[in-house]
């Protein structure tokens, strides 16, 4: 009986795998097989945004920059995105020192004592157990010791929060739409305005004939947008954050952002990021079917490049921008130009923590 | 006539042999249809927690085969569930149905019944010397609420849901998804099947408490009652209380559904955050529910396979009572990037930080307990040992969590799924098999197999850890969760935790071995198979017990 036992155990240990991997291995034809089942018309949500009507793209240029493999994007690593703004900085200097240090020396601690207890307290090395079972001092330290540590890590934890929650007057304001399945992205102090949609791919079967097809220099494959949101370079960029179905969140991980966005509020967050690039981001909140299908492409550009590509959407800079050739087109468009504060917007909330409005 | 006589003569007759054997057991229809026996419907819920466990992590393989490379592979396939997809939107639809199934399937149908409906049925009567549950005929309409929970939750899968068929909206069912995102019955379906899961815990939980409070036998105090007993007392609570919030939560979400209301409608003047802070507030002593009767487990079998008291055992059982308080006022740390004010997420940070205390109590006085033992390496110590090493992993992740402002890069990531698959799929899945192993010789009267039981626990620490310790690295690098396809960075750590998947499938078909052949020939177990180390009242009872137990009630000095 007991050889019965092994060999089904052997049999159990060895075949299944084997047996699961048999099924997956077969999935490489099915993936070509699945567009045929797609009927031609596939959905028409993506009809509505013709992509056609745009002009030619120039890879490299602004609003078109090429990524940089391993910057605001995954890159396989096993820790965080490099971060690009202060706030990203600290928490990240927090997380991957004191938090990661916290938790790997209390988890080999635990199994430290662990495989000591189980070494030397085993039955054949301790025959007879001790009946102990209280001490008082040592119950008093395993619950001092942790409170200390927890407080240790409280204090940057809360300091990180304060600084999270004190942005500093906003340069430039974006509001963020999320809809089933896109963003859409509007700059209100440049009358800036448009929709931003995931890149198919050129073989995409659900991929409408109008729609510009992904390549390497919009970015990674289920990442890359049609139109990025640009901002600039060192400038404080305030996000204004709501949805017009159910909720999304917008994310971006190499700002440390994460931003849910709910229908009928608008929340904010912040950045400031120093480095030129392109970095991407999610959907972060189950949104329906296509919830993996709605990236965030952000694009930062240095100051004077933000101005052409502002001018190049048909929109204008702000009050006393900081490039002086498109003062003139700011000018005539709106009588914020006459206010002396440049860089502070109308919205600015009475307070630094997060609005929590209701419109 | 005659007939009526027969039969009344026949009752009587019947009631009189009850009287006087024990171990008189009703016919087959009567004793699993219509039992009041606690064991029996102990039993009952352990065989659909092991059925509901089989769906869930069936619809788990689903989902790692699907995410084994990029690409749509899986979900365009026509599958039993979700049948006839055609296109991309249903495919990915379908995805959303899978996630929010194994969600509510292994919450709802296998971890709780395992361990309320099923050890705790089964043992908080034996341990602390009753004869029966309190109330022994609301125990059995507790068991037979979960029957058409389950039917309408796996029937909803399929009518429709909105975009595809099937309730596409998570475990957790936030509105606005859930209501004007989700048209179509599915999204109801799914609700009322919560309704009676939570009707079912809810009367299982004032069973519990009314038990544990009055049917104690004679001496034993409260502070003498075994820890799983404790543990069981304090998830009764947590039911209790937290349980008609989601109650009402999810009929606002009905009303919202079909009758015009607007709590979660900005448009009417409704919050959708507002479905959260209520989900919340029952979700997260949810997870304690799921957790703290696999600590009143692992307790025993510390103890039992140390041969030595429970080390610290006041500070253990109010380690648990304060995790429970704790995790009441802590909830909205699964919300942090919903647009809280800072003062809201400093509090929820701390608070959150300071259930460490307590968890970090009852791990040292786990291994307090095995240090000056005498240890044996029995099946259900070895999952013991996994669980205390694993639920350690998972508890720091949860402190890196915590943090508020750290928080905003992991929420939402694979990050959260490894976390909680840490203290749950290797914590609390970890104490259940333990509990199964360790009371296997008492519930069956049958020894399992040693051998193989080990082969079961060494194959399941590789295979989950394999799946759930790269999820840490996908969340990192960025991976959101409830995806249904990935950027080909995050190929490579999928592909290794879909063969984790694989390993850990050949686990359990080893326990399934392990259980029919030990049931069939297992070896006949003694009283008390775990020698002087099992103290507690279940191993001075025959395997299995009787029918009856304690018609004599024990004393405790």
């Amino acid at each position: 009986m007991r050889l019965i036992g092994w060999a089904i155990a052997l049999a159990a240990a060895g075949l299944t795998p084997a047996a699961a991997q048999t099924p997956a291995s077969s999935t490489t034809p099915t993936t070509a097989a699945a567009p045929a089942a797609t009927p031609p018309a596939g959905t028409a949500q993506d009809a509505t945004k013709p992509d056609a009507a745009q002009p030619a793209i120039v890879p490299g240029s602004v609003g078109h920059m090429i990524p940089t493999p391993g910057i605001g994007e995954p890159d396989g690593r096993k820790g965080v995105q490099d971060q690009v703004t202060p706030i990203g900085e600290e928490a990240a200097n927090f997380h991957n020192g004191p938090l990661m240090w916290v938790a790997v020396i209390i988890s080999v601690f635990v199994l430290l004592l662990l495989l000591y207890a189980m070494i030397r307290f085993r039955r054949g090395a301790n025959p007879t157990p001790s009946r102990n079972s209280h001490n008082t001092l040592i119950e008093v330290i395993w619950t001092l010791v942790p409170v200390l540590i927890l407080v240790g890590i409280a204090i940057p934890s809360i300091k990180l929060l304060r600084h999270q929650y004190s942005p500093p007057p906003a340069d430039v304001t974006v509001k963020v739409t999320g809809h089933q399945w896109y963003w859409s992205y509007e700059y209100p102090d440049n009358g800036v305005t448009f929709d931003s949609y995931m890149l198919k791919e050129a073989n995409d079967p659900t991929r409408q004939a109008n729609q510009r097809a992904r390549t390497d220099d919009d970015g990674p494959p289920l990442l890359a947008v049609d139109e990025r949101i640009v901002i600039p370079q060192g400038k404080v960029v305030k996000f204004l954050v709501t949805a017009d179905d159910v909720i999304h969140s917008f994310a971006v991980p190499a700002f440390w952002i994460k931003q849910d966005a709910n229908p009928g509020q608008v929340h904010e967050t912040w950045v400031k990021v120093d480095r030129p690039g392109v970095y991407f981001g999610q959907c972060s909140e189950l949104c329906g079917a296509r919830h993996g299908f709605m990236p965030i492409g952000v694009e930062v550009v240095p100051p004077t490049q933000f101005a052409e590509w502002v001018a190049s959407k048909g929109g204008h800079l702000k009050g006393a921008a900081p490039a002086a050739a498109t003062v003139a087109a700011a000018a005539p468009a709106t009588p914020a130009a006459a206010q002396p504060q440049a860089g502070a917007t109308t919205e600015q909330p009475a307070t630094n923590q997060a609005a929590t409005a209701q419109n | 006539m005659s007939t009526t006589a027969d039969s009344l003569h026949l009752r009587s007759h019947e009631a009189h042999d009850a009287h006087h054997d024990a171990d008189h057991k009703p016919g087959f229809f009567t004793r699993w249809f219509m039992s009041t026996n606690h064991k029996d419907i102990g039993t009952l819920y352990l065989i659909f927690a092991i059925v509901s466990g089989v769906i869930g992590g069936a619809i788990s393989g689903i989902m790692r085969w699907e995410l084994m490379e990029p690409g749509i592979q899986v979900l365009n396939q026509a599958w039993p569930i979700g049948a006839g997809t055609a296109n991309f939107d249903e495919w990915t639809h379908h995805w959303n149905v899978l996630i929010t199934a194994h969600g509510l399937i292994m919450v709802f149908f296998m971890v709780m019944p395992a361990m309320i409906g099923g050890f705790g049925n089964w043992f908080v009567p034996l341990m602390i010397g009753a004869p029966d549950m309190a109330f022994p005929r609301m125990n059995n309409i507790s068991f037979w609420l979960l029957i058409p929970s389950f039917c309408l939750l796996l029937g909803s899968t399929f009518v429709s849901g909105g975009t595809g068929l099937g309730a596409g909206t998570g475990w957790t069912v936030y509105a606005p998804l859930s209501t004007s995102g989700s048209a179509g019955p599915a999204v109801d379906m799914a609700i009322f099947a919560l309704h009676l899961a939570g009707a079912s815990s809810i009367l299982g939980a004032i069973n519990f408490i009314t038990t544990i409070f009055n049917m104690r036998a004679p001496g034993m105090t409260l502070h003498k009652m075994p820890l799983f007993v404790w543990s069981v007392l304090v998830t009764a609570f947590l039911l209790l209380l937290a349980l008609p919030v989601l109650a009402g939560a999810i009929t606002m979400l009905l009303t919202d559904r079909n009758f015009g209301t607007t709590f979660f409608d900005a448009s009417g003047g409704g919050n959708v955050v507002l479905y959260q802070h209520l989900f919340w507030f029952f979700g997260h002593p949810e997870v304690y529910i799921m957790i703290l009767p696999g600590f009143g487990m692992v307790s025993q079998i510390v103890a039992t396979f140390s041969r030595k008291p429970v080390f610290g055992y006041l500070g253990m059982a109010y380690a648990m009572v304060s995790i429970g308080v704790i995790g009441f006022v802590v909830w909205a740390h699964h919300m942090f990037t919903t647009g809280m004010n800072v003062d809201e997420k400093m509090y929820f940070t701390a608070a959150t930080m300071i259930i460490a205390v307590p968890t970090g109590v009852k791990i040292f006085s786990w291994i307090a307990t095995m240090w000056g033992g005498s240890i044996t390496f029995e099946t259900p110590m070895l999952w013991a040992i996994g669980f205390i090493f694993l639920f350690t992993v998972g508890g720091v992740t949860g402190v890196i969590l915590a943090n508020g402002g750290v928080d905003n890069y992991m929420h939402d990531t694979y990050y959260v799924v490894a976390h909680f698959h840490y203290v749950l799929s290797l914590g609390a899945v970890f104490a259940i098999f333990g509990g199964f192993y360790y009371w296997f010789p008492k519930m069956s009267g049958k020894m399992y197999n040693e051998f193989l039981g080990k082969v079961h626990f060494f194959l399941m620490f590789i295979g989950v850890n394999v799946i759930f310790f790269p999820m840490h690295f996908l969340g990192l690098d960025g991976m959101p969760r409830r995806i249904p396809d990935y950027t080909p960075a995050f190929a490579h750590w999928n592909y290794v935790a879909t063969v984790g998947y694989m390993i850990t499938i050949a686990g359990v078909a080893v326990f399934f071995v392990n259980l029919f052949w030990s049931l069939a020939a297992g070896k006949k177990a003694p009283n008390n198979p775990w020698g002087e180390g099992a103290t507690t009242l279940e191993w001075t009872l025959s395997s299995p017990p009787p029918f009856h137990q304690y018609s004599t009630l024990p004393k405790i000095d």
